[in-house]
């Protein structure tokens, strides 16, 4: 069984390694790249907790060859922090909304958030809910996942976050 | 899970991958989103030797309108068709139904080639081909050819097309201005295949409906053209009587398996209230 080098940009690094066809990227970006940020949950493109950003698009890493990412940009949470640690604004809502108990979706929903928020700067909580519906969240009910969103999109649009009232 | 192996091949033309299809086993699989393939793929359901990557190929991607028809190719995927101004203008139940497809992120990599060409009856364009009067165009070693949606599908995961054709297109008359369309699906839940599910594209004339055509997902081993649905509503108002008869008339074709979305009965009734439904949202827009 031959082989195959795959080359992509992730987190705006080059990088490259020998993988077998069949590799899926979640196990590429995990176990060749070593970064273990994006997490398998379900393994059936059910979960979202693999979400990656792909070219622009938000894709369930399990569900996709790495050799069909080849040449492509990537980002993954480990690229949404900056170079000085500082916490990008969805990190920091998801921390300052309680967005997470378990953390193991956060991830995916991180990155998914990430891409919705770039198509749609403002987004009505319909929206949030409609655009995370890929994303299995078991402990958090979501409310607060949508909370840390809104809370983000204000940051990202300069504006304060004033909370719905329930 | 691991897939089996194989060998990956993206060739950067159509006639390529026809030349590649053409000489290696004849278990190769052409991949388009690879969101129906890679589970299945995953779960050793299927294990080709060789996959083809269609997603190179620039003359597999985008929407036009082309003597008359409408256009889509291929490798189109359902974010791209939501998103598509002409088909939200000439087709807007295409909109409609790619939105209630899986979830975002499979919208982003799911194709409508693929949608329609794997044969699974749980997918959605199908029954909204067959409403349309699509016809798919197959190319292969001998040459092009198109079949119509309504004859495409012969069983589960079953279709007329060769083993070393790729469809490259789905193409259909713009359904005239002001005609009534909906796309009643019936889920348990978002991201879910549905219970039952109806498509409906009509025209109305002089408060009564002229023409009607209806699809049904999932209600058996393939989509289902619903002809005698849809005529038990031509020329009428759409009355209570013949909103009944419609749905008599889809129950009445639906084959439906008992699965976690319900028993036979419970799901070849939702073939028929889906279909009433989308009968009743189509004629009130063709009407407002």
């Amino acid at each position: 069984m031959s082989k195959c080098n795959v080359s992509v940009t992730v987190n705006g690094k080059s990088v490259s390694a020998e993988v077998e066809s069949r590799t899926l990227l979640i196990h590429y970006l995990r176990e060749n790249l070593g970064l273990t940020g994006s997490h398998i949950g379900c393994d059936t493109s059910h979960c979202g907790a693999c979400t990656v950003d792909i070219d622009g698009k938000s894709v369930k890493s399990c569900t996709i060859f790495a050799l069909q990412a080849q040449g492509a940009q990537i980002l993954t949470i480990e690229g949404m922090a900056g170079a000085d640690g500082k916490l990008h604004a969805l990190q920091e809502a998801f921390r300052e909304m309680h967005g997470l108990q378990c953390g193991y979706c956060t991830p995916g929903m991180i990155m998914r958030a990430h891409r919705l928020l770039q198509e749609n700067p403002n987004p009505s909580e319909a929206e949030i809910r409609m655009g995370i519906s890929g994303n299995l969240c078991r402990c958090t009910g979501y409310q607060n996942i949508v909370k840390a969103i809104q809370y983000a999109a204000a940051k990202l649009n300069g504006v304060d976050y004033k909370e719905a009232a329930e | 899970m691991i897939p089996g192996t194989f060998d990956y091949h993206r060739p950067a033309s159509l006639s390529d991958a026809i030349g590649l299809l053409s000489k290696l086993d004849s278990d190769a699989r052409v991949i388009a989103g690879g969101h129906s393939l890679i589970p299945m793929m995953k779960l050793r359901l299927a294990s080709p030797s060789h996959l083809v990557d269609l997603a190179a190929i620039a003359e597999l991607k985008g929407v036009r309108i082309d003597a008359g028809e409408v256009v889509v190719a291929a490798m189109t995927t359902q974010h791209e068709l939501i998103a598509s101004e002409l088909l939200a203008a000439h087709a807007p139940i295409i909109r409609e139904t790619a939105a209630l497809i899986a979830d975002p992120q499979v919208r982003y990599m799911g194709t409508i080639g693929g949608n329609v060409a794997n044969g699974d009856p749980g997918n959605d364009m199908p029954a909204l081909m067959m409403a349309l009067g699509a016809s798919y165009v197959l190319r292969g070693p001998g040459g092009e050819r198109r079949v119509a949606a309504r004859d495409y599908y012969q069983g589960a995961y079953t279709t007329s097309a060769l083993p070393r054709e790729i469809l490259t297109a789905v193409r259909f008359p713009a359904p005239p201005a002001g005609h009534g369309y909906a796309y009643e699906k019936l889920k348990r839940k978002v991201g879910d295949y549905a219970t039952a599910a109806a498509a409906v594209i009509l025209t109305v004339s002089g408060g009564r409906i002229a023409t009607c055509a209806i699809g049904l997902t999932n209600v058996a081993e393939t989509a289902l053209f619903a002809q005698a649905a849809a005529q038990a509503v031509v020329g009428t108002a759409l009355d209570k009587a013949s909103l009944a008869k419609a749905s008599a008339a889809a129950e009445a074709i639906a084959a439906p398996a008992a699965d976690g979305r319900g028993s036979v009965e419970y799901r070849r009734k939702m073939a028929g209230v889906t279909t009433a439904r989308a009968l009743t949202r189509a004629f009130a827009r063709a009407t407002a």
